[in-house]
């Protein structure tokens, strides 16, 4: 934040000023024009509208500009899921079209939302409420837009668990995916041209994949996980190279100390850097990050962007009911008392290095998260936990036959890294996971299966790996 | 000695939720010996406006770290926050930048 400086200055200000209790006289001058100032952005630094205006747009302009990770030209997805701070990624991008031609934004966006309703508690009628005026809202921006269902990640093909081909690579998806996409296209465009959204056995199964998780933590990071998925299959199969996700400042600063908390250690920087760039052939990019939470919520505000309110997802404990939230109430309470908590733990993440999530081969790979798997030389660490797996199944509340190795959940551990090994201890059983997880797994465990045979031809060891 | 004041309370980006949904509130705040503030008026909101879970909109006798507050479209932290005098036809607008409830 501090090469902002022509902005409006660094915001360390001279010991930890208390924001409470300073008794401010009421019309404060704006610190740009003098001006009567609408808002403080930091502690000290009040702003006036058009000011605030004028800083917010350079913002996103430097922010892009600085990165240079967006080629004139280019497509690019925006996901949206109605809240403040993606709509107000959203107005910038309208924004930067508009405007004259030095400084316009060249690239050629597109929308998608996905609807969460169904696992956030709302009843058909709300969905259809909250879907039909994100659709006016997309609409009314004239951009191309795509609105998905969170059921459909439950149809998702397997190939999205793979890293698709780098820039550099080949240059088209294989005939297979191509065709799995053209399938998952026709299925979109059905379910677009058919108007309202009627929830089928596939919310059923939807609700069944929430249900059978135990934690309220493994709920967010699974609903993440089927989002992301999701997203990134509209953008592959529309073409898209890269897609833009709407996470403020203080979002990117929770994120960061979630994922410590979540043993995601090793993946901060590219779960919450700039750029995300693991799935290969489909950049993430996040350029709001260096956005607070305030500034936004007061830019939608004077400036009338409009959202749309999902409500959280429901959970049974009213006290620390996930690690999220744990989180997010922690920081902001500190916050609260020394405002340059966020901006802290926000530039300290800025400093990691994506390298420890980059994978060579496969076997490396999570699976769920398609990081690096940060598990080697640490057999006798915090890891060996992670290795035990209680199988309350094992006693037939499962349908599937116990015959095979490959669908049991423990034969899954090895394929996942530390922290998503966390989570999917916490998810239901194997029969409720989503079928493109369950495949890609029997892919993967069938794959090192034939591998270890073919390297261990003499031997007669069954075990799998480890001793 | 205060006269009874009239103000539009409203709340915005998903505090709405603790409140039946409702985003705008006609208000009119009964007399009372000392002059309305923002505290009082937090106390007030939770007596008699706050349909369920307290704990999610206030924290001690402010509202909870995440919920910003504007005063007549302006930073409360310019007004003297829990301290500013409300007066008649002022519009307090209460915005939440939670996540989760």
């Amino acid at each position: 934040m501090c090469e902002a400086a022509e902005d409006g200055g660094c915001g360390a200000g001279p010991g930890p000023a208390r924001r409470r209790g300073q008794g401010h006289s009421h019309p404060r001058p704006c610190m740009k024009c003098g001006g009567s100032a609408a808002l403080i952005i930091r502690v000290g630094d009040p702003f006036c509208r058009g000011c605030f205006h004028d800083y917010f747009v350079h913002k996103f302009r430097a922010m892009l500009g600085k990165n240079r990770v967006i080629f004139p030209g280019e497509k690019v997805l925006l996901a949206l899921s109605g809240g403040p701070a993606s709509s107000a990624m959203l107005r910038q991008v309208q924004e930067g079209l508009s405007r004259e031609t030095a400084k316009k934004l060249r690239f050629v966006p597109s929308l998608i939302y996905v609807d969460e309703g169904a696992v956030r508690g709302q009843s058909l009628a709300q969905r259809e409420q909250s879907l039909a005026h994100m659709e006016a809202l997309l609409q009314a921006t004239g951009f191309p837009f795509h609105l998905a269902h969170l059921e459909q990640a439950l149809e998702l093909p397997a190939s999205i668990l793979r890293p698709g081909p780098g820039r550099s690579g080949k240059p088209g998806p294989s005939y297979k995916e191509a065709v799995e996409g053209f399938i998952q296209q026709q299925r979109q465009e059905g379910d677009r041209n058919g108007g309202t959204f009627s929830p089928g056995p596939s919310t059923q199964e939807l609700l069944q994949l929430f249900e059978a998780v135990e934690t309220s933590t493994a709920r967010e990071e699974l609903l993440q996980m089927l989002r992301t998925h999701l997203i990134l299959q509209t953008a592959r199969t529309k073409g898209y190279a890269k897609v833009m996700t709407g996470e403020s400042c203080t979002r990117v600063a929770i994120k960061l100390l979630t994922n410590l908390a979540l043993g995601r250690g090793a993946f901060l920087a590219v779960d919450t850097g700039f750029m995300d760039d693991r799935h290969g052939d489909v950049l993430v990019v996040r350029p709001m990050r260096d956005y607070t939470s305030k500034e936004i919520a007061f830019y939608n505000h004077f400036f009338h962007v409009p959202t749309v309110i999902a409500p959280p997802l429901r959970t049974k404990r009213r006290e620390k009911p996930s690690i999220h939230r744990l989180i997010e109430r922690f920081l902001l309470g500190l916050q609260e008392d020394y405002p340059a908590t966020i901006s802290t733990v926000y530039r300290t993440g800025e400093k990691l290095s994506p390298a420890p999530a980059k994978a060579i081969s496969e076997s490396e790979r999570c699976l769920l998260c398609l990081c690096a798997l940060d598990i080697a030389g640490e057999e006798e660490l915090a890891l060996e936990p992670t290795l035990i797996m209680e199988e309350p199944e094992e006693n037939g509340c499962c349908q599937d036959p116990p015959a095979a190795r490959a669908e049991s959940k423990a034969a899954y551990i090895p394929l996942l890294c530390y922290g998503c090994r966390l989570t999917f201890k916490e998810l239901g059983p194997l029969a409720t996971l989503p079928p493109y997880v369950r495949a890609e797994a029997q892919r993967r465990i069938r794959s090192a299966e034939m591998e270890q045979q073919s390297l261990e031809v003499p031997q007669e060891d069954e075990e799998p790996s480890k001793s | 000695m205060a006269a009874p004041v009239s103000l539009q309370v409203e709340f915005g980006g998903g505090a709405e939720l603790l409140f039946d949904g409702v985003k705008k509130h006609q208000v009119t705040l009964p007399c009372q010996p000392e002059p309305w503030d923002i505290r009082n008026l937090l106390k007030w909101i939770k007596q008699n406006l706050l349909k369920e879970r307290p704990e999610l909109f206030m924290q001690g006798e402010s509202v909870r770290p995440g919920i910003l507050v504007l005063i007549n479209d302006a930073d409360w932290e310019l007004m003297g926050e829990l301290d500013y005098k409300l007066q008649d036809q002022d519009n307090v607008l209460f915005i939440s930048t939670l996540h989760g409830g």
